[in-house]
C-alpha cells in the first residue's frame, strides 16, 4: 500500500506541509478564505530541534493501536488507510493516548481528527506531499 | 549575375554511369543516348561527361582540357604549362558548333608529363605536382580554367543540355571503358562551362546529385589540407574529400565511402567487434569529412566507377547489370534505354557504396 | 552613516490580503528579510536584505509576494547612473573592491541573438527526428593527421584518447566549495545519466564522488587544490584551468568560512583557511611551460586521458589557442566574458575579456588557416543560454558547450547574484547545512537531465531543418548562419553572411 513517508534529510522545517494540510481540509476553495487570521491544527506536524526537522503524521500502522483503543468503533481501517468517523467519536481521546507518535489530535467539533491521505478532502491526494518543496514527504509504495 | 565560385548555386541534377568489366570499349554516343533520357532534370543550364580509357595512344601522359575567356589567358597558362611541363601535344578540342550551345569559350586540350627538373625541384610526388600546378593555374591565372588533368581520361562539359553537349564535343568519336555523364538543374543562372559537371582532379571525376547541407562544414574541413574550393558546388568539394582520402590518406575506396557517408551510431554499435572498431576510428577520425543532406554520386577513377548514396538515400539511384557491363543511373529508364535485357536491376541503400573494377585489375592483384 | 544609506533597488510587495501568515518567507529567507510581528500579528519585511532571489517568492502558498524594482531614484542622468553612483556611496564607505557573482550582466551585444539559423526548402528536405535518425553524438580528443596501416594493411587505432559525449554539451567547472555538495551530487547523476560530463573545478573531487569518474572532468587550477594521482586517474580527463571569462586574469578565493570539514579534506587544507587560487599557475609563465604542464599530467595519466585547457576569451585569443593546440593539449576551452563565477571583482567582471561569439569563430578560423583544427576540439562556454545558442556555436566552429548558469538555474538558481554571500536560500552556492539541506539531489539532477534532454531534442529539430542528420555536419557549417544588425567588421570575424545575402 502506498503511504506517505518523511525523509528528515530532506525537510526544511519549511512548515508548508501543515498549511497544505489545514487547507485540504478546510472545505474552502482558496488558502487565504481558509487560513487567513485563524490558527491552523493541520493533521501533520512539523516536529524540530536542533537544525533537524521532520514531520510527522498517521503512519497507517499495519497493526494499529488506535483502533484496538477505539470504544466507538469510529476508527477503522479501509484498504490499509485508518479512517475516522466523526459520527461515532465520542472524544474520549483514548486514541490520542495509545498512539505512538502523536499524530492523532482533536478537532474543532471536539471529534478527533487524523490524516485520512487525503482520501475524503478536496485535494484528493496528499495534499502535504504536493506541497512539499524538497521531496521530503512522499507517497509511496516501499517493501 | 554573379558565376560559380563567387556564389554558391545549388542545383538537383540527372547522373548516369557505364562500365565494362572486361575493358570492352564502349562508344561516347552510348552515354549521351543515357542521360538524354533524363531531360527533364536538367533545365539546359549544364551537361557533362567523363570518359576514362579514351585516350590509349596517349595513357601516360595527363590529358589538360583547359576553357580560356580570351587568347591572352590562353598564353599566360600556355607559358606556365611550358615552365612546368613537357607539352607532348596541343590543340583545340574538335567541336560540332551548334545553335544550342552557345557563348562558346576557347577550349584546348594538352598532353604533358611534369618536367622532370622541376618536379624534383618541388620535393612533391608527381600526382601532387599535377594537382598543385591545376590549382595554381585555376586560382591564379584569369580566364583560364583546367577541368580535366587525368590520364588516358576526359571531361567533357558545357551550358547547355547534356544531350547537346554530347553532339557538341563529338563523343561519338570516343570509346572508353567507362563514362559517367550529368544533366545540371542549378537553382540560379550561372551561364558559366567552369560551372558545368563531372568536376575533376587528376583521374577522379565525380557526377553528382544533390544539395548537401554538410557543405560549408566539409569546405572549411578539407582546405586545411591545401584544397581550395572555388566553385561553392558540392560536385568540387565531393572531389577533393575522395581525393584527399584516397590519395592522400590511402584509404581503400569502401573506406572512403564510411567516412562520407558513415553508418549510424547506433548501427556501428550493433556491428562485429573489428568492423564497429574500425568504423568508429573512421568517425571519429574524420568527422568533418562527414557529408549529410541528399546526394548520389558517380566517382570515376582509373579502372572504375563507383556509386554511392547518402546514408538516408534522399536522392534515387538504381543499378543495373547485363553480363560485364554495370550501369548507374539516377532512373532505370536511363538505364533500359541503351540496355533494355538486364539480368539483375537493384537500388542500393543509402550509405552502400558500389563499387566496380576492371577484372584486369583485379586479376594483377 | 546616513550617507552610507541607500535605498533598496528591489522591494519586497506583499499583498496583506493573501497573506496568511505561515511565516514560511521568514523560515526559508537566509537573509532575514521577513519577520512576523506578534504585536501586529502582521508579515513584516526589510527590503534592503532581499537580494531578489524568489525563494521567498516561489514558496509563498497564497502568492502573496513579490518582488519589484523600486521607483526610487536618483535624478536621472544618463551619465552618472545610479549604478554609479551608489557603487561610489559604498567604496567611499568602506575603501573596498566591489564584489560580484555570475555573469557580467552589463548592456552588450549579444551574437548569439544576432545570428539566424537556415533550414531547407525545395531544393533539399528538411529531416524529420522523430522518423529519421538524428545523431547528436560526439567525441572530443585529437584526430590523428594520417591514418596508418599495419602490416596486414589493416587501418591501426592511432586515434588519441576521446571522450564520447552523447549530447554535444557538459557541465563546466563549478568547484566544491564555490557550490555545495548536493549541486556536486546533482551535476555528477545528471551526467551519468546524459552520457556526458560535469567538471570539478579547482576544489578537487570529494571522496563519495569518484563513483561517478566515468563522468567527470577533474579540473587542475592555479591552487592545485585536492590534486593527487587518484584524483587525477579519477576522471575521464583532466583539465588545466588557465583562467575564467567572468574574471580572466585573476585567481580565486574561497573564504575560510567555506572551509568547514568536508571541503577542508577535499581540497587538502587546513579547515577555516582561506583557500586562495593565485592569478597565475607559478609554474606556468609562458606557454612552453603550459606545454610542460599539459605532458606531466599526461605522464600521471599515462597518456589515457585527453588534456583539456581553459582560458578565458580575451583579446588575442586566437594566437593563444594555437599555442595551446600545438602545445599538446587535446581539447580547448573557452570561456567568455559572459560566464558565471561564484564571486568576482565587479569590474573585473563587467569589463573585461570579449564575447564568446567573436572568440569562438576567430579561433575556429585561426586554427583552420594554420591547418590544425582537427589536432584539438573546441569547447565553448559563458553564457550558453538554450538549445539555438548551441547550434549557433556549433555552427561557427565549436565541438561542444560548457553550461553552468544555465544548469545552476535547473537546480534552482534565480541569477540574483550573491552568490559570494554564501546564503544561497536554493542551496546551490552555499556551506551552510541547513541551506544545502534545501537542494535535493534526487530533484536536482532530474531536472538537468530534463533541461538538457529538452535542448537535445530542440537541437534534433533545428537540425533536421537545416536537411543535416548528424552534428559534425553542423560544426563549423557557418553557412547555416546569417548575421542581422551586424557590421561588416562583425560578419567577418564571425565568418557569415549577413541576412539576405
Amino acid at each position: 500500500m502506498k503511504r506517505i513517508y518523511v525523509n528528515e534529510k530532506w525537510c526544511l522545517g519549511c512548515h508548508l506541509c501543515e498549511y497544505y494540510c489545514a487547507f485540504a481540509n478546510s472545505g474552502k476553495d482558496s488558502m487565504v478564505k481558509a487560513l487567513k487570521n485563524v490558527t491552523i491544527n493541520p493533521r501533520i506536524r512539523i516536529e524540530e530541534r536542533g537544525g533537524i526537522s521532520f514531520a510527522v503524521s498517521c503512519r497507517h500502522c499495519e497493526e494499529p493501536l488506535c483502533t484496538k483503543s477505539c470504544i466507538t468503533g469510529a476508527l477503522t481501517v479501509n484498504d490499509g488507510v485508518i479512517q475516522i468517523d466523526k459520527d461515532k467519536c465520542v472524544g474520549c481521546y483514548t486514541c490520542i493516548l495509545t498512539c505512538p507518535y502523536g499524530a492523532i489530535v482533536p478537532s474543532e467539533t471536539g471529534a478527533i481528527q487524523k490524516c485520512e491521505l487525503c482520501m475524503n478532502n478536496s485535494a484528493g491526494k496528499p495534499a502535504c506531499v504536493a506541497g512539499c518543496p524538497n521531496k521530503a514527504i512522499v507517497f509511496e509504495e516501499k517493501e | 549575375m554573379l558565376k560559380e565560385g563567387q556564389v554558391r548555386i545549388p542545383s538537383g541534377c540527372a547522373i548516369s554511369g557505364v562500365i565494362s568489366k572486361s575493358g570492352k570499349k564502349i562508344n561516347g554516343e552510348r552515354i549521351v543516348k543515357s542521360i538524354a533520357t533524363m531531360h527533364d532534370r536538367s533545365n539546359g543550364l549544364g551537361g557533362g561527361f567523363a570518359g576514362y580509357g579514351i585516350y590509349p595512344q596517349y595513357k601516360d601522359l595527363y590529358a589538360f582540357h583547359v576553357f580560356y575567356d580570351s587568347n591572352k589567358a590562353r598564353e599566360e597558362c600556355e607559358r606556365f604549362l611550358d615552365r612546368h611541363f613537357d607539352i607532348i601535344n596541343l590543340s583545340k578540342i574538335p567541336v560540332r558548333p551548334s545553335s544550342k550551345i552557345t557563348a562558346e569559350p576557347l577550349i584546348w586540350r594538352y598532353f604533358v608529363n611534369p618536367l622532370p627538373t622541376k618536379l624534383t625541384d618541388s620535393h612533391l610526388d608527381e600526382k601532387e605536382f599535377v594537382s598543385r600546378s591545376v590549382i595554381r593555374i585555376n586560382s591564379q591565372i584569369d580566364g583560364a580554367y583546367v577541368f580535366s588533368c587525368g590520364k588516358n581520361m576526359g571531361v567533357f562539359k558545357a551550358v547547355g543540355y547534356p544531350e547537346d553537349v554530347g553532339d557538341y564535343f563529338r563523343l561519338e568519336e570516343y570509346d572508353g571503358y567507362a563514362w559517367t555523364a550529368h544533366g545540371r538543374y542549378p537553382t540560379n543562372t550561372p551561364g558559366w562551362w567552369g560551372g558545368a559537371h563531372p568536376f575533376a582532379m587528376l583521374d577522379y571525376s565525380i557526377v553528382h546529385n544533390g544539395e548537401i547541407s554538410s557543405y560549408d562544414a566539409n569546405r572549411r574541413d578539407i582546405e586545411m589540407y591545401g584544397y581550395k574550393c572555388t566553385l561553392q558546388t558540392d560536385t568540387e568539394v565531393i572531389t577533393y574529400i575522395i581525393d584527399y582520402l584516397l590519395r592522400k590518406q590511402k584509404l581503400s575506396l569502401s573506406d572512403a565511402a564510411s567516412v562520407i557517408a558513415a553508418p549510424f551510431w547506433s548501427t556501428i554499435e550493433n556491428m562485429p567487434k573489428a568492423q564497429k572498431e574500425k568504423l568508429t576510428y573512421l568517425r571519429s577520425a574524420f568527422p568533418g569529412l562527414l557529408i549529410t543532406g541528399p546526394f548520389s554520386i558517380i566517382l570515376g577513377f582509373e579502372g572504375g566507377l563507383m556509386a554511392l548514396n547518402d546514408r538516408l538515400k534522399l536522392r534515387s539511384m538504381v543499378i543495373g547489370e547485363k553480363d560485364d557491363m554495370v550501369y548507374m543511373a539516377s532512373e532505370e529508364c536511363a538505364i533500359r534505354i541503351i540496355e533494355p535485357d538486364l539480368d539483375k536491376l537493384w537500388s542500393p541503400r543509402g550509405g552502400e557504396p558500389v563499387i566496380v573494377t576492371l577484372d584486369s585489375l583485379k586479376s594483377s592483384k | 552613516m546616513a550617507i552610507d544609506f541607500l535605498y533598496p533597488e528591489y522591494e519586497i510587495k506583499r499583498d496583506r490580503d493573501k497573506c496568511i501568515c505561515c511565516r514560511v518567507c521568514e523560515r526559508q529567507c537566509a537573509n532575514e528579510a521577513h519577520w512576523y510581528d506578534a504585536e501586529l500579528q502582521m508579515m513584516m519585511c526589510d527590503s534592503a536584505k532581499c537580494v531578489n532571489c524568489h525563494r521567498c517568492v516561489s514558496l509563498c502558498p497564497t502568492r502573496a509576494l513579490k518582488i519589484v524594482k523600486t521607483d526610487h531614484t536618483f535624478k536621472e542622468n544618463a551619465n552618472w547612473t545610479g549604478e554609479h553612483i551608489a557603487e561610489i556611496y559604498r567604496q567611499a564607505g568602506t575603501g573596498g573592491v566591489l564584489l560580484s557573482s555570475m555573469g557580467n550582466p552589463k548592456k552588450y551585444p549579444i551574437y548569439w541573438d544576432k545570428m539566424l539559423i537556415n533550414a531547407s526548402q525545395v531544393t533539399n528536405p528538411p529531416i524529420d527526428p522523430l522518423r529519421e535518425p538524428m545523431e547528436t553524438k560526439v567525441f572530443l580528443g585529437a584526430k590523428p593527421g594520417r591514418v596508418e596501416f599495419n602490416a596486414k594493411g589493416e587501418i591501426k587505432n592511432n586515434l588519441s584518447p576521446q571522450l564520447k559525449l552523447e549530447v554535444p554539451i557538459m557541465f563546466s567547472a563549478m568547484s566544491y566549495g564555490s557550490i555545495s555538495y548536493n549541486a556536486h551530487e546533482s551535476l555528477a547523476r545528471a551526467a551519468k545519466e546524459l552520457g556526458t560530463f560535469y567538471n570539478t573545478g579547482e576544489g578537487g573531487l570529494h571522496e563519495d564522488f569518484y563513483k561517478y569518474g566515468e563522468n567527470t572532468i577533474v579540473q587542475v587550477a592555479s591552487g592545485r587544490f585536492g590534486v593527487h594521482k587518484d584524483y587525477l586517474n579519477a576522471g575521464a580527463a583532466i583539465e588545466i584551468k588557465m583562467g575564467q571569462g567572468a574574471k580572466p586574469g585573476i585567481g580565486g578565493h574561497l573564504p575560510g568560512i567555506k572551509v568547514r570539514e568536508d571541503i577542508s579534506r577535499t581540497r587538502m587544507i587546513p579547515e577555516g583557511s582561506d583557500a586562495i587560487s593565485p592569478a597565475p599557475h607559478h609554474d606556468i609563465y609562458s606557454i612552453e611551460d603550459l606545454r610542460q604542464l599539459v605532458y606531466s599530467l599526461k605522464e600521471a595519466s599515462d597518456y589515457k586521458k585527453p588534456v583539456i585547457v581553459k582560458i578565458a576569451a580575451v583579446h588575442n585569443v586566437a594566437a593563444i589557442a594555437s599555442g595551446i593546440a600545438r602545445g599538446g593539449a587535446d581539447i580547448i576551452a573557452i570561456d567568455g566574458y559572459r560566464g558565471g563565477t561564484g564571486a568576482a571583482p565587479t569590474r573585473i567582471r563587467d569589463n573585461v575579456g570579449i564575447p564568446i561569439e567573436l572568440a569562438l569563430a576567430a579561433v575556429d578560423q585561426r586554427l583552420r588557416e594554420e591547418g590544425i583544427r582537427n589536432n584539438v576540439s573546441i569547447v565553448v562556454g559563458g553564457s550558453i543560454r538554450s538549445s539555438a545558442d548551441v547550434v549557433k556555436a556549433i555552427a561557427l566552429g565549436a565541438d561542444a558547450v560548457y553550461i553552468a548558469t544555465s544548469a545552476l538555474m535547473a537546480l534552482g538558481c534565480h541569477l540574483c547574484r550573491s552568490c559570494q554571500k554564501g546564503n544561497c536560500n536554493w542551496g546551490i552556492a552555499t556551506q551552510r547545512p541547513e541551506l544545502v539541506r534545501r537542494l535535493n539531489p534526487d530533484i536536482g539532477y532530474k531536472r538537468l537531465v530534463n533541461l538538457v534532454t529538452a535542448w537535445n531534442h530542440e537541437i534534433k529539430e533545428i537540425m533536421g531543418g537545416m536537411g543535416i542528420n548528424s552534428i559534425e555536419s553542423l560544426r563549423g557549417n557557418r553557412l547555416m548562419l546569417r548575421g542581422i544588425g551586424l557590421t561588416e567588421k562583425e560578419l567577418s570575424i564571425l565568418g557569415i553572411k549577413h541576412a539576405g545575402e
